[in-house]
């Protein structure tokens, strides 16, 4: 008898027939089995054509009605670059080029060079074009320019062949000779219809034919830089805490339950937040990206704690040994071994939670990064907006231009978007392939 | 197995006296209320290869853990006892444990080569140690401890390839050469051989009995044959008791316990 343990109960003789696997009920069982896998694996594909169905049809409708957004009509005029009618005097220098009255050049290129019942064809706001051109070089200064300049929006609507052209005239968005006045031109070959280069390099503007994205773009890109400053290292930093250093007690479990809370919280509470304190309390300047940035860092960071913490769970403990047992210190280990491994799954979390501060707009509104502004920031205190700001904004106008530049606006704010996913595969296909 | 064979293989191993590199006194780990280490004493030495057997659950993994405190790691684990490397205490609060785990190696029961080169894996441990003095030092190093490990050979072509590439068997030498570029002084092997084929087992084997005698190697098994071929030691533990702790060649072919001769003869259960 042995003296280690106990003797193991005897198994119980059980005397069962042996199984036939052939038998009617088994073979239905089988039948049963493949059919379900069947049903499931419908079930699955029609999900997924519906999922795609509807993401491919929301990117038909916004390129149906976003393309227009990227060309635009415009009209060739021949400018007099007079200083006198400039209002120059001597100076040469930047601001002063910026502030010389180009609108009553304009309004006479447009006189002279297109006949008067031009000047409700050519844009109210085409002077910024002239603008353009001289700060780029003033060398033209009192020559003759030839330059293209938008249409004013009902006539390039008109042009694209967005209005319909039966409509009667007191319905129609423009008048008889509006419309007069165009044709003559065209017939003239002094209208074209191209690529809408505004659109890209300008802000917003009062006028449909001379707003741009490019102000909205460089705002929210910056917000989003502001942002990741400060989200990603923070938000990683505190996961590696919580995960490898932090004791297991209530207090780690209270941090880890509002955490995971605060990933669920509504944005627009995240603007209340930063209207308060960065605004009211801190007092940093309204409408600001850096302020924005603050905000979405607020919202973006429980984001990234969640899934860096998941990421670094995953990571097999045998590494952690592995280092330890060589003589790494616990930093090391971390630091060196485990965060490398976790940063796949880092990155697509941050990506999430970036993805969705870009397109965040409720905040954003709420610190006040909704105003009008016609320059693009240069600094992160300039005031600013972004991009689904712009697009919120847009969206309220009924002019057919704005509702084309609404479009327009998403399909850009989807290409930031589409570009920053990208990178995303990109760093983590780069890491991965390290293992 | 016969048990004349493991007696035969067991009578060859002469186990030397020396004095003891590692000693514990009394060792009790808990983890949490479970007692899982119940008072353990025992020498290390350089010159002897030792062995811990014993059934499933006994604590085997558990005592070897304490020699490099790899417990400290596990949460709610608890050491108590006297543990000692030359003399000094290894759970003295001035003992720098990242020191200590260099000096005290340990190779796991799973292989876990670094996702990395296979240079890089080697040259970790001396270079976070400080122990190259120059690029060409390294590389020295790197060869060094893979040709001690057995493995040069079947890996110099491709030492830039990653360590996780390589089979089973390769990556358990790969982690031996890396516990042996830090230049311990004691290795602690718990199971190294289980996920590996006989042949590779077998270079596992020759390569502990030439590193025999530079590091003092403590090896945890289940195979009992492997006990007997490779030390010169033997521990056999019970439900956390060290109930015997001899000679090899006495633990074979001797035993004074009769837990221990069940143990050895398979008469268990
Ligand atoms: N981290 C842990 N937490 C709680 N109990 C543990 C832990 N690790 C081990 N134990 C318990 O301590 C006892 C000894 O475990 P140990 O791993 O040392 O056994 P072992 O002898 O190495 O077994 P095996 O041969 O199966 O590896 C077991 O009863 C086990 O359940
Ligand atoms: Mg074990």
């Amino acid at each position: 008898m042995s003296t280690l343990a106990e003797p193991l109960p005897a198994a119980p003789a059980a005397r069962r027939p042996p199984t036939d696997w052939k038998d009617p009920a088994m073979l239905a069982r089988v039948r049963r089995r493949y059919r379900s896998e069947r049903i499931f694996r419908s079930v699955g594909l029609a999900a997924l054509v519906f999922a795609v169905g509807f993401l491919g049809l929301l990117l038909v409708t916004m390129l149906q009605n976003g393309l227009g957004g990227f060309r635009q009509t415009q009209v060739k005029i021949e400018a007099v670059l007079d200083p006198t009618l400039l209002e120059l005097g001597s100076d040469r220098s930047e601001e002063a080029l910026e502030s010389a009255n180009y609108v009553a050049v304009y309004t006479r290129a447009i006189r002279d060079s297109l006949g008067s019942d031009a000047t409700r064809v050519a844009s109210a706001s085409g002077w910024l074009a002239l603008r353009e051109r001289v700060m780029a070089d003033p060398a033209l200064l009192g020559q003759t320019v030839e330059i293209w300049v938008p249409v004013r929006s009902p006539i390039d609507q008109y042009a694209k062949g967005r209005i319909d052209p039966d409509i009667p005239p007191e319905l129609s968005p423009i008048a008889p000779d509006q419309r007069a006045a165009y044709l003559r031109l065209k017939e003239e070959g002094l209208i074209r219809t191209g690529f809408n280069r505004t659109f890209l390099v300008t802000s917003d503007s009062k006028a449909p034919e001379t707003a741009g994205i490019w102000g909205a773009l460089v705002g929210s890109l910056m917000t989003i830089a502001v942002t990741l400053a400060l989200a990603f290292p923070v938000g990683v930093l505190s996961a590696v805490y919580l995960e490898e250093f932090a004791p297991r007690n209530r207090w780690t479990d209270l941090i880890e339950v509002s955490i995971n809370n605060l990933a669920a919280v509504p944005s627009i509470i995240f603007g209340l937040l930063g209207l308060a304190v960065f605004l009211n309390t801190m007092g940093l300047p309204r409408s600001a990206p850096l302020v924005g940035g603050l905000t979405l860092a607020l919202m973006t960071l429980p984001v990234i704690v969640v899934a860096a913490r998941a990421a670094i769970k995953a990571v097999p403990p045998s590494i952690r040994d592995a280092a330890l047992g060589i003589g790494a210190s616990r930093l090391q280990t971390v630091f060196e071994h485990v965060v490398p491994l976790a940063l796949p799954g880092i990155l697509t979390g941050t990506i999430i939670g970036v993805g969705r501060a870009l397109g965040e707009t409720a905040p954003l509104l709420m610190i006040g990064m909704k105003a009008f502004i016609v320059d693009a920031p240069r600094r992160i205190t300039d005031p600013a907006t972004a991009l689904p700001v712009q697009i919120f904004l847009w969206s309220e106008d009924v002019d057919r231009g704005f509702v084309e530049k609404t479009s327009a606006a998403i399909l850009v704010l989807l290409m930031v978007l589409l570009l920053i996913n990208a990178v995303a595969i990109y760093l983590r296909n780069k890491y991965e392939r390290k293992w | 197995m016969s048990t004349d064979t493991l007696a035969r293989i067991a009578s060859k191993q002469e186990a030397v006296d020396a004095p003891p590199l590692m000693t514990a006194r009394d060792v009790h780990v808990y983890y949490g209320k479970k007692h899982a280490l119940k008072g353990v004493s025992i020498d290390i030495t350089r010159e002897n290869v030792t062995a811990f057997i014993g059934p499933s659950g006994c604590g085997k993994s558990t005592f070897l853990r304490c020699f490099n405190r790899m417990n400290d790691t596990v949460d709610g684990a608890r050491v108590t006892g006297r543990i000692e490397l030359e003399g000094e205490d290894i759970y003295a609060p001035e003992m720098d444990v990242v020191q200590l785990r260099a000096r005290v190696g340990m190779v796991f029961q799973k292989p876990n080569p670094f996702p990395k080169s296979i240079y890089e894996n080697i040259a970790y441990g001396p270079r976070i140690h400080g122990l190259a003095a120059s690029p060409q030092d390294m590389d020295e190093i790197v060869t060094t401890s893979l040709m001690r490990a057995g493995l040069w050979e079947e890996v110099k072509d491709r030492l830039q390839d990653s360590g996780t590439a390589l089979s089973g068997g390769q990556q358990q030498r790969l982690c031996i050469a890396r516990a042996i570029a830090v230049d311990p002084e004691v290795i602690l092997m718990d199971e190294p051989c289980s996920a590996l084929d006989p042949i590779a087992t077998a270079k596992v084997e020759e390569l502990i009995d030439e590193l025999r005698g530079r590091y003092a190697i403590v090896i945890v098994t289940h195979n009992m044959q492997q006990a007997a071929r490779v030390s010169q030691k033997t521990a056999f533990f019970h439900l956390g008791d060290l109930v015997e702790y001899d000679d090899t060649s006495v633990i074979f072919t001797n035993p004074k316990e009769s837990r221990t001769r069940d143990y050895i003869t398979g008469r268990y259960g």
